[in-house]
């Protein structure tokens, strides 16, 4: 797709401030492999978006773009208001503390207890005292229902408690952006709509603003205020769960059936 | 762009070079030598990450006593016995703790200890590392605002390259302690008069540079683990890689220090 009709992706959200976040004509490729080919997002302040699309359409590499894990060949990305890719070090650092990433695998750290795992992204917090930070970490804790897991290691962890105590630890910062890189992945259809509920509670408390990657579609119809589908790097459309599960392109319907 | 200069170099945004072994030998130089430059960089650079850099001492240095120890009282009480042969068909049976001491002191006792830490260290440093890589626990680390080179890589070099000496220190006095016993086997030789003969043997040009080499050679053993590491990009396969590469190149490494060493020790002393 060339950059003209790339723009016609603009996806906007009307009725709202400045957003939350915008992705604006994003090229990504790998060698002769081009994943991200003009791509544009536009995320609301307090709106969950769930991005939808077949493996390698490049829904992992948009969220790790946005917070400067991999850097896009072309195109801007602004997150409340700051442009990540024209940011020294320090702000960027200082800016992901606002950005919440819910890994695929949780990614929890193997050596290290829930406890110290939800301590760690305090650990350069001087302003708190070690009582207020341990105050942080059993409330995080407790908004996700695992209290009781605190000194125990990830590997005594199943799964779902898992991304559960991942979610916790991205909460502990109080982000204003929520990126879940697949979070229902791997689990069984309670747990999953346990972790949808899950999604929805932290919009709630938090006032996040969500971009959702998953397969899952009945988990998306519990989260998604809008969902995008992608395709060959670009938005294919965009809509509610109910237009796009009535949608006309056969391509789109294949998703809800 | 301020963001580049923190990501790895990526082999894969690359176009096809004309010779790619040429070019995957040059580049992996490459990256070593930024990676390394990194590491000077961070390690002079606040924030300090004093108690993981106290924690990854413990665990390279401390845990890796009893290895080296046993090793080291093996390699002193082996040398001794093979030793004492021809020295007796000479007549020189009286200066076997001096060559005992010389061997231990100058070159096998660091060279032997190096090699055990980066089949140990090394190796976990590397695989260590990679797992995490895998698992995306250094991409976590880096959105959470935490700098993961501070933290991960600055730490373990630099208790490789501070405990390295000290196990050295220790390898040599227990292989030492392996030799007296050995000389007592068919001997007669009091502690006392062994330990003289062997400081009487030795000189500061046989203790001074044999300990200086040791930093390098833990440093080395550090870095390569923590590039092999930090920079897998082939899944778990990656693992077993990088923890076998990070082996055969810092002891490929050891080798190559130590005859640059020797060679500066020679012209210097």
């Amino acid at each position: 797709m060339d950059k003209n009709s790339s723009n016609s992706n603009v996806i906007e959200k009307p009725g709202k401030d400045e957003p939350a976040l915008q992705i604006v004509n994003i090229h990504k490729s790998f060698k002769h492999n081009s994943i991200l080919k003009g791509l544009n997002i536009t995320l609301g302040r307090g709106e969950n978006l769930v991005v939808l699309g077949k493996s390698g359409t490049g829904k992992s590499v948009t969220i790790k773009c946005i917070v400067g894990l991999i850097i896009p060949d072309e195109g801007n990305i602004t997150v409340l208001g700051k442009n990540i890719l024209r940011l020294k070090d320090k702000e960027l650092n200082e800016l992901r503390k606002k950005i919440g990433f819910l890994f695929q695998s949780a990614a929890l750290y193997d050596s290290m207890t829930v406890r110290e795992n939800l301590n760690f992204p305090l650990r350069t917090n001087k302003s708190l005292s070690e009582d207020e930070k341990e105050e942080l970490v059993r409330e995080a804790l407790e908004n996700v229902g695992l209290l009781d897991a605190i000194d125990k290691m990830p590997s005594e962890l199943s799964g779902g408690m898992r991304k559960r105590v991942g979610l916790a630890r991205t909460l502990i910062l109080k982000p204003q952006i929520m990126l879940y890189d697949e979070p229902t992945n791997g689990l069984d259809p309670i747990t999953s709509k346990e972790i949808g509920n899950l999604i929805n509670d932290v919009k709630e408390k938090y006032h996040t603003s969500s971009i959702i990657i998953t397969h899952d579609i009945a988990c998306a119809k519990i989260i998604a205020d809008r969902i995008i589908v992608l395709k060959d790097g670009v938005c294919l459309t965009e809509g509610t769960y109910e237009e796009l599960e009535n949608s006309d392109n056969l391509e789109v319907r294949a998703y809800f059936e | 762009m301020d963001l580049a200069k923190n990501k790895r170099p990526s082999p894969q945004e690359e176009s096809e070079p004309l010779f790619p072994s040429l070019y995957n030998f040059f580049s992996a130089i490459t990256a070593l030598t930024l990676f390394t430059g990194r590491y000077f960089k961070s390690v002079l650079l606040p924030p300090f990450e004093f108690n993981e850099l106290v924690r990854q001492s413990f665990l390279i240095g401390y845990k890796s006593f009893p290895l080296v120890g046993i090793t080291g009282f093996i390699m002193g009480l082996v040398l001794t016995i093979q030793s004492r042969p021809t020295l007796a068909e000479f007549g020189a049976e009286s200066w076997l703790p001096a060559m005992v001491a010389v061997s231990i002191i100058r070159e096998i006792g660091p060279v032997i200890t190096a090699l055990i830490c980066a089949g140990k260290v090394g190796s976990g440093i590397g695989a260590e590392l990679a797992s995490m890589r895998v698992t995306e626990q250094i991409d976590a680390m880096e959105v959470s605002g935490i700098n993961p080179f501070k933290y991960i890589v600055v730490t373990r070099i630099l208790a490789c390259t501070l405990m390295l000496p000290i196990l050295v220190v220790f390898s040599d006095v227990i292989a030492l302690l392996g030799s007296f016993l050995a000389v007592n086997i068919n001997g007669d030789v009091t502690f006392t008069l062994y330990f003289s003969q062997v400081i009487d043997s030795l000189a500061f040009s046989d203790v001074f540079p044999a300990f200086v080499k040791t930093f390098f050679f833990g440093f080395a053993i550090g870095l390569i683990g923590c590039f092999k590491g930090y920079y897998t990009d082939k899944g778990t396969e990656g693992v077993g890689l990088a923890a076998n590469s990070a082996v055969v190149l810092s002891s490929l490494l050891i080798f190559i220090m130590d005859m640059i060493a020797v060679q500066i020790t020679d012209l210097l002393y």
